[in-house]
């Protein structure tokens, strides 16, 4: 019994962490159709600007807000910069419509090396503001620590934050506008161009706190090249694929149902096979139902 | 508008295109398949670039800026095909027209005036566009495009796909926008026995070409048009 309940905190706590990459990896999908492999590199660069945050401040909780806010920054310059620029120039060709996709390859190598190159190849260690000793029930101690639990929380409250500022604000509005008819939200007098780049930046913003939160959340060690890093863009990933890579509830759903199906594998059969297992589910997923858990090829839902 | 080009890569869709509409009239355009009518539209509202050529309304150059900025300027267009976004509610599609405006009184106004021609829609606020039948559809894009207080008004192919009694009652709205709202309209059509019949003066346009043009009446009565357009 205890195991069970273990199993369902941890995979509902990987999976919320998942659920601000794969919510990520959609707004980008849905504001430029590209696939943002950077995704993973620009947590990663926000994770060590929080770690810098975090010995300014002393404190975690004003860090991981500016390390979000800075995230979003350059996600938006990205955007500007690289991506705008790659569409406009690459409309005809064998590789039109990939180059950006390619490209973000190309960004998440330059972000790692320069990661390295300024704060060496080393680990840094964040330190958990919040105990990481599991709750006690009785005798046991379940998998939820205070740090775990507060982790949820904020997981939850930003996709609810989200949720509200996409369903019932006017640049929720735009954003949705523009995500599935670009053309037709220009004809009403959207600019499109501005709204494409404040989805990258809520993206590269919740990118930032999946980077950061994931860190307290597991050992609290980053390094340039952390595995860590590669598995949430990999899980974030599927992730959204599986809810349908064009929406935000499907994401989170995908998000959540991974980290139940990996904490099932981890804690009943073996660590080892949770990669696999991953990418078995994905799989099965695009094999059994292709548009995702929600979205339909009639209509997609926001 | 004066010798407007627009090439589609190697094709030239629109050769030397000139014509001049009048304020508070109705002009419709009409043409087969292929006429460049579309790209025609698409390109004053600057969906499209022109090659050459000129195109003002009043003192804005509709062949400079983004679809965004003419928008801002008074120029909407309900490009072909029920252009509303299907996974929207009909009042976000409605919305969607003024969130640009910071008058957000006179916004609301626009939204009452577009309920008021078109009661369906009111029924009709909180379900999807993709519920629509095809009239109401065409009647919330062009709902859409008051809701940024226009006073040129750019329809391409209203008509499109709709039966018979449903396009009779568009063309008159479409008729009653301009008789009462004094807005200026350019209409591009297929149907144009249809179009001629509402419309205050008409271009011909022939495989990108202006072929003839004059007044809806004088159109209408001229053997040649009524020959290869008309159909009788």
């Amino acid at each position: 019994m205890i195991q069970f309940i273990n199993m369902l905190l941890i995979g509902i706590g990987a999976g919320s962490i998942y659920a601000l990459m794969a919510i990520a990896m959609v707004l980008v999908w849905r504001s430029t159709r590209v696939i943002n492999f950077a995704q993973a590199g620009m947590a990663l660069l926000s994770t060590y600007i929080g770690f810098e945050l975090v010995q300014k401040t002393g404190n975690f909780w004003i860090a991981l807000p500016l390390a979000m806010i800075l995230g979003a920054l350059f996600s938006a310059l990205v955007e500007i910069l690289l991506i705008r620029t790659l569409i406009k120039h690459s409309t005809s060709g064998p590789v039109a419509g990939i180059v950006p996709i390619i490209a973000t390859l190309g960004l998440l190598g330059f972000i790692r090396a320069s990661i390295g190159f300024i704060w060496g190849n080393q680990d840094i260690q964040i330190q958990p503001p919040l105990s990481k000793v599991g709750f006690k029930v009785g005798e046991e101690t379940i998998a939820l620590s205070p740090m775990n639990l507060l982790v949820l929380l904020t997981v939850v409250g930003m996709v609810v934050v989200l949720g509200f500022i996409f369903q019932k604000t006017n640049l929720g509005l735009s954003l949705r506008a523009s995500a599935y008819s670009p053309e037709i939200a220009q004809l009403a007098g959207i600019r499109v161009g501005a709204i494409r780049t404040i989805g990258w930046a809520i993206a590269g913003a919740a990118g930032a706190a999946a980077g950061l939160l994931q860190t307290v959340n597991g050992t609290g060690a980053v390094s340039p090249d952390s595995l860590e890093f590669s598995l949430l863009l990999t899980f974030g990933f599927i992730a959204a694929v599986i809810g349908g890579l064009e929406s935000l509830p499907g994401a989170v759903l995908g998000a959540v149902v991974l980290g139940l199906v990996l904490a099932v594998v981890q804690i009943y059969i073996s660590g080892t096979l949770v990669f696999m297992v991953a990418f078995a589910l994905l799989l099965l997923v695009l094999l059994v139902r292709p548009q995702g858990f929600i979205g339909s090829k009639a209509g997609r839902r926001a | 508008m004066k010798d407007l080009i627009v090439d589609h890569g190697a094709i030239r869709a629109i050769s030397e295109v000139s014509f001049t509409v009048e304020t508070g009239k109705l002009s419709a355009v009409i043409g087969a398949n292929g006429a460049g009518k579309s790209t025609l539209l698409r390109t004053l509202s600057g969906l499209n670039k022109a090659t050459e050529g000129s195109a003002h309304w009043g003192e804005h150059n509709l062949l400079h800026g983004k679809p965004e900025s003419h928008v801002r300027s008074g120029v909407s267009h309900v490009s072909e095909g029920k252009s509303v976004v299907a996974e929207l509610t009909v009042e976000e599609n409605l919305d969607l027209g003024a969130l640009w405006r910071r008058n957000k009184k006179e916004a609301a106004e626009s939204k009452k005036q577009a309920l008021e021609l078109f009661p369906r829609l009111g029924e009709r606020l909180s379900q999807r566009a993709d519920t629509l039948s095809g009239g109401e559809r065409q009647m919330l894009a062009i709902g859409r495009a008051l809701m940024s207080k226009p006073n040129l008004l750019l329809l391409d192919e209203p008509s499109l796909g709709l039966a018979p009694l449903v396009i009779e009652q568009i063309f008159q709205t479409i008729r009653g926008i301009v008789d009462s709202m004094g807005l200026t309209v350019v209409l591009v059509e297929q149907n144009a026995m249809g179009a001629l019949k509402i419309a205050d003066t008409a271009v011909v346009l022939n495989l990108g070409r202006v072929a003839t043009s004059g007044s809806a009446a004088d159109l209408i009565a001229d053997p040649a048009v009524r020959a290869a357009y008309l159909g009788y």
